[in-house]
């Protein structure tokens, strides 16, 4: 009798062969629309009216990721950003599949044209070329528009001899674009070399993720470099060196505080206090040292 | 297999000549310099000095092994960033004596790993990138074998860049690609063709100035033929480089890969 003989059966998993999301879309929403969100910190739900405008959890402290145009709104003083090549969008020079229309979903998403804004303002009073990533847009991966408006920001900057403060987000080079993204590193630090010969000042500000192409470009490359608490920043992914060595990953591996600790970071600065220190960090530099 | 694919796979063959090979097939007298002087010494980057026609150069490169055992000596030719750090170390170095710089070019990428974190991979890279723009003396940077995201960059910002036939460069592998993308790293024949990876492919977009042959019979079987068509490019590029005035040569660097983008506005 093999009637209530047990079948080797096993349950699969389906959830295993759901496909993965790909980059663009699976990055988490920086400030979302709801009235309640879910802190991804601390996984408490909190009430978005009560964290503007900085969106800091009430709960935990944790950073929520910024889109460009807030992070503006609490970085430069009142009316004083003037954006530069605001027009400025992508083309398709790998011919990959549907770029175009990635693109397009990646405007509609951040409401802005590509990966990066950029323009000049002022800052506690400070004149500065600023430049501010943004992950809603294809997770701030660099192709050459990143890349293009990033280096004429620094031309800007050495030709009116400003200081330059970039915020960085960011995957990485941009996949799509394909080695025309890689020369993109080049080009920004190469710009960045001339408005170090200048003697001019570079403020390079790291949010959460700053990863691979720009961590190995211009983000790491500030004459001062702070942080925001938590951010991540490194080059390799996390998946790809676990994947490399073979063992999981330290808690706190790459993020700010293991960056200061390893001497990557100057500072790590909370949100609120962000603008304040940009702003003496500009005032200092306002003074040639040794007058004395 | 397409023409990519075919071409990624001699750029990986293990009997492909090294850069210490090319380094003994085209220069006389080198002298193997070692260490970043703050850390440690990398193998999988190797450098020194050398004359050239008589005339002192420094030359740097990504070192693989012939071997398993040569490999993880040589960590599969994947750098840490001790070995970025002495390979600036020593461009610096050339600046200081006035010698040209010669960069050899063969890595499937940096070394991905905990220890390379905790030292600053992207830091060191981006220190490469950010000196060898203002580096006061000519740099040719030749792809040899692999050229793999910001880990053979780093090496790749010199007046002139060349490659090999069968040499290849891309964003990043074109598994990883076919596997971040798509997926499916199975695929990555299909992406090597769509990356346009090739020798050809980068002249036409102008990542590289010139193709350098290789022997029908192969590579590692005559690597003479390609050795001194090498040195006899670089002993007339030196020439007209080591002319030019300092802000010239700066300039055309910057311009060099100031141009690259596409976009409208």
């Amino acid at each position: 009798m093999n009637l209530f003989k047990k079948k080797n059966y096993i349950i699969l998993d389906r959830r295993s062969e759901a496909p993965r999301p790909t980059p663009e879309e699976h990055e988490a929403p920086a400030v979302p629309d709801g009235m309640w969100v879910k802190c991804s910190h601390c996984k408490k739900l909190v009430y978005k009216k009560e964290m503007e405008p900085y969106y800091i959890c009430p709960k935990c402290g944790g950073h929520f990721r910024l889109g460009a145009m807030e992070r503006i709104a609490i970085t430069c003083d009142e009316n004083t950003f003037s954006e530069l090549d605001g027009t400025m969008h992508a083309k398709n020079p790998m011919g990959y599949p549907n770029y175009e229309k990635i693109i397009a979903k990646a405007q509609q998403k951040s409401g802005i044209q590509d990966g990066v804004v950029t323009g000049t303002c002022q800052i506690g009073g400070q004149d500065t070329v600023l430049a501010v990533m943004d992950g809603n847009f294809m997770m701030g991966s660099m192709g050459s528009v990143v890349g293009e408006k990033i280096t004429r920001a620094i031309e800007y900057a050495t030709a009116h001899q400003m200081p330059i403060v970039i915020f960085t987000v960011s995957g990485g080079a941009r996949m799509q674009e394909g080695i025309i993204s890689l020369m993109q590193m080049a080009k920004t630090s190469a710009g960045l070399n001339r408005h170090a010969e200048a003697g001019l000042f570079y403020l390079s500000v790291i949010t959460d993720p700053t990863t691979g192409g720009v961590s190995a470009s211009f983000a790491s490359l500030g004459d001062v470099i702070l942080a925001e608490p938590g951010a991540l920043m490194g080059f390799a992914g996390q998946r790809v060196i676990e994947g490399t060595i073979n063992e999981k990953l330290p808690p706190g591996f790459q993020r700010a505080e293991f960056q200061l600790e390893h001497g990557f970071v100057d500072a790590i600065v909370p949100r609120t206090q962000l603008k304040d220190t940009i702003a003496r960090l500009l005032a200092l530099h306002t003074q040639k040292g040794g007058g004395f | 297999m397409n023409k990519a694919a075919e071409v990624l796979a001699a750029s990986r063959k293990i009997t492909r000549p090294t850069t210490l090979e090319f380094i003994d097939a085209i220069f006389d007298d080198f002298i193997e310099l070692h260490g970043d002087r703050h850390f440690a010494d990398d193998a999988a980057i190797v450098g020194g000095i050398a004359t050239l026609d008589g005339k002192a150069v420094t030359v740097v490169g990504v070192q693989k092994g012939h071997t398993t055992q040569e490999n993880i000596h040589r960590n599969f030719g994947s750098p840490n960033p001790e070995g970025y750090r002495k390979q600036m170390r020593l461009m610096k170095q050339a600046e200081k004596f006035h010698r040209p710089v010669i960069t050899f070019i063969n890595t499937s990428g940096a070394y991905c790993g905990i220890g390379a974190e905790e030292r600053g991979q992207g830091e060191a890279i981006a220190r490469c990138l950010f000196e060898t723009a203002g580096l006061k003396t000519p740099v040719i940077s030749i792809f040899i074998g692999e050229g793999g995201s910001g880990g053979a960059l780093a090496l790749a910002c010199g007046d002139k860049v060349w490659m090999l036939q069968n040499g290849m460069y891309a964003v990043l592998s074109p598994e990883g690609f076919a596997s971040i993308l798509w997926r499916s790293p199975a695929r990555a024949a299909e992406a090597a063709e769509l990356m346009k990876i090739t020798a050809p492919d980068l002249l036409a977009n102008g990542v590289i100035e010139k193709i350098i042959p290789e022997a029908k019979e192969g590579l590692e079987h005559n690597l003479d033929y390609t050795a001194s068509i090498l040195k006899e490019e670089l002993v007339k590029e030196l020439h007209t480089l080591c002319q030019m005035d300092m802000e010239e040569l700066l300039q055309k660097r910057y311009e060099r890969f100031r141009k690259f983008g596409e976009f409208a506005e």
